[in-house]
């Protein structure tokens, strides 16, 4: 098992190597770097720029030499867990992702969205597994299916156009009410109806995957042996379901756990760009179009970062939950 | 003499087997008369038509396809990029002047384009902010989004295929370094990579009339480890089953083997994961579309012609018109393939009894 670890991690490891690399690479072949678009503005607003400048403003941003050397010296503080300066705002990258208003609104949104769709979807995958080809299936599995074909930008934009202009219950974007000064408890309460919105959107999308997951699990379980044993032994179905087939439908779920460790971190990009959240989603699609080298590959990198280790550890779930896994 | 033990494994009882075999014992009818043979392939496709969702599905993209290929001939009052410039001529009375000299100022507002029009006989769905017809773009702008998902798809599949079967047939270090650039490309991103990709793209001056075609197609060089994945266990599952055995003790050619006996049994997950795919393409592509990195304007496709309202919260509450056919749309053509994937998958699973 220890060893079965060590060697995941150091694939692992490697497998990070080949991501930065790559993304590295694909960024500096931005031809119209940060720095271009910057000497551009400088020239537009009449100033003139020196040759000696250009190259002084490559070296401060790291951008000079070619990209393999670029590459290194990237690593090399990287693995010192010096992410450098976002070339936007000049503050540390460290602390403009980490903190509350950026990676914290995201996890929320995610979190509270995550929870909603368990709640939702695991018993309309087993209602739907249960009564399979009734009416309730077919209705459950066409409305989670309008659910996964919407487009984010579609429904968000569509939810806030009914919900916010047309009907006024929920603010319209942004995280607060911007020309209220709540505190303590209303404060809360203000920034739940903000929320509203953003994970409303999310849960709705993502429903329609954990149900139909669900729904094939269940149905593959009520298949087997010891189900039909259970209904032998003349338990009643809602035993047989509940305790026999439920509690093995849910080690897909438990391992599926693991592999939501990116996705409650990565932010919904979309989302919050349409309302405005300034959740890390919205903030690295801002980064991406404008360049921002070092914002982009700490976001990229820990996002890799989590799946590699989302990945492993539901390996290990697997493992843990079901005692037919064996790991090699 | 080949050719005949091949048959024995395409043939497969239907359910009416049982019923014959009763009547057998009844010994009214022999056994031939009874038991109709069928192919797989017919098999598979009465179990599709028979659920209703797949047909939905089907009835929907074949509407769609007529819509948008077959319309704009039919209606062709306006072109893709054209605008309408009869514009919208506004009057405003005032009287002016003196008492003793009164007379009437007429003010003539043309606004040169006739923008954002209210449906009408005119423009069925009216016109977007630059005055072109949403009705007619909306055929352009589908046929476009459904050529790019198809093509993304095909060459993402074409690929998988190839790495996967080739990883799984082969195994070994060809294997492991084929496995380990899936693992990397999989822990990229795929919207924030076709940011960076687009922005690259951008700066190189791509014209834009091929330039979704060229993001698409690198959309696919990131997207082939799904396929290849699913490609590569299914080999290494049936290069260990029995009949595979069978056949390489048959002394039979490995192309043969590969094309007659694996490829069918691997066939079916292919094309419902390519079914899938088709719908989260069109996603992909319209939400690309959306973040002005896709089709550009003039050129329609139905991500586009949302993505005004990203901008003006204006048409977002008054224009319905403008943003909510496309995205009807959208949600029509991916729900279809999703619908017909599922059908798709439920046709071709061995173990269903329906």
């Amino acid at each position: 098992m220890f060893k079965y670890i060590l060697k995941r991690l150091g694939i692992s490891f490697l497998i990070l190597l080949g991501v930065s690399f790559l993304l590295y690479t694909l960024l500096r072949c931005m031809p119209t770097d940060f720095v271009e678009a910057k000497i551009l503005a400088l020239n537009t607003s009449g100033a003139t720029v020196s040759d000696e400048f250009i190259q002084q403003m490559y070296k401060t941003y790291g951008l000079d030499g070619n990209i393999v050397e670029g590459y290194f010296s990237w690593l090399k503080n990287f693995c010192q867990l010096d992410f450098g300066k976002s070339f936007i705002s000049q503050r540390e990258v460290a602390s403009e992702i980490f903190n509350g208003d950026r990676i914290g609104t995201s996890f929320m949104v995610a979190a509270i969205a995550t929870i909603f769709e368990f709640l939702i979807a695991i018993p309309l995958g087993i209602t739907a597994a249960t009564h399979q080809y009734s009416f309730r299936d077919y209705l459950v599995t066409v409305l989670v299916m309008i659910g996964i074909s919407l487009p984010s930008f579609f429904f968000g934009q569509m939810l806030k156009d009914i919900f916010a202009n047309k009907l006024g219950w929920l603010p319209v974007s942004g995280m607060t009410d911007a020309t209220r000064d709540y505190t303590g408890f209303a404060a809360l309460v203000d920034y739940l109806r903000h929320m509203c919105l953003p994970i409303l959107t999310v849960v709705i999308l993502s429903i329609g995957g954990r149900m139909r997951m669900t729904r094939t699990n269940m149905l593959e379980v009520m298949n087997s042996d010891y189900i039909r044993t259970a209904r032998a032994k003349g338990l009643s179905e809602g035993k047989v379901i509940y305790k026999h087939a439920f509690r093995n439908t849910l080690i897909p779920v438990v391992t599926g756990l693991a592999g939501l460790i990116p996705s409650l971190f990565s932010g919904a990009m979309i989302t919050e760009q349409v309302f405005d959240l300034t959740g890390i989603g919205s903030y690295s699609l801002n980064a991406m179009t404008q360049g921002d080298i070092p914002v982009i590959m700490t976001y990229n990198m820990f996002l890799a970062f989590l799946s590699v280790m989302g990945v492993l550890l539901a390996d290990l779930m697997y493992a843990v939950v079901d005692p037919r896994v064996k790991l090699a | 003499m080949e050719e005949k033990k091949d048959f024995g494994m395409e043939t497969v009882e239907t359910e009416e087997t049982a019923v014959a075999a009763l009547a057998v014992e009844d010994g009214e009818t022999p056994l031939d008369k009874n038991v109709r043979l069928m192919s797989p392939t017919r098999m598979v496709l009465r179990r599709f038509f028979r659920s209703k969702l797949s047909v939905v599905g089907l009835i929907m993209l074949a509407t769609l396809f007529v819509f948008c290929w077959l319309g704009p001939t039919v209606y062709n009052r306006w072109g893709e990029i054209e605008t309408d410039r009869t514009g919208n001529v506004s009057y405003s009375e005032y009287e002016a002047g003196t008492e003793e000299n009164p007379f009437m100022q007429i003010i003539v507002t043309d606004r040169g384009v006739n923008a954002l029009a209210k449906p009408s006989a005119d423009h069925l769905l009216g016109t977007d902010e630059q005055g072109m017809d949403i009705f007619t773009r909306l055929m352009y702008g589908g046929r476009l989004s459904l050529t790019i998902s198809f093509l993304a798809v095909f060459l993402t599949s074409a690929l998988g295929i190839i790495l996967g079967g080739v990883a799984g047939y082969y195994g070994g270090w060809v294997d492991n370094v084929i496995m380990r650039i899936c693992d990397i490309l999989m822990c990229l991103p795929t919207l924030p990579l076709m940011l960076i990709i687009g922005t690259v793209l951008d700066s190189n001056g791509v014209p834009s009339s091929y330039y979704i075609y060229l993001l698409m197609g690198l959309l696919s060089l990131f997207s082939w480890p799904g396929m290849a994945r699913l490609v590569r266990g299914q080999i290494l599952f049936l290069r260990e089953q029995e009949y595979m055995v069978a056949a390489e003790a048959m002394g039979y050619s490995t192309p043969r083997r590969i094309f007659k006996h694996l490829l069918p049994n691997v066939l079916p997950q292919i094309l419902v994961s390519m079914t899938m795919s088709l719908g989260s393409m069109i996603l992909y592509e319209s939400t690309l579309s959306y973040l002005n990195l896709g089709v550009r304007i003039p050129y329609a496709s139905w991500g586009t012609m949302i993505e005004v309202i990203s901008k003006r919260s204006d048409i977002l509450q008054n224009n319905f018109n403008v943003w909510g056919p496309p995205g009807i749309c959208i949600i029509i053509a991916v729900l279809g393939f999703n619908f017909i994937g599922d059908g798709l998958r439920d046709a071709l699973d061995p173990k269903q009894r329906r």
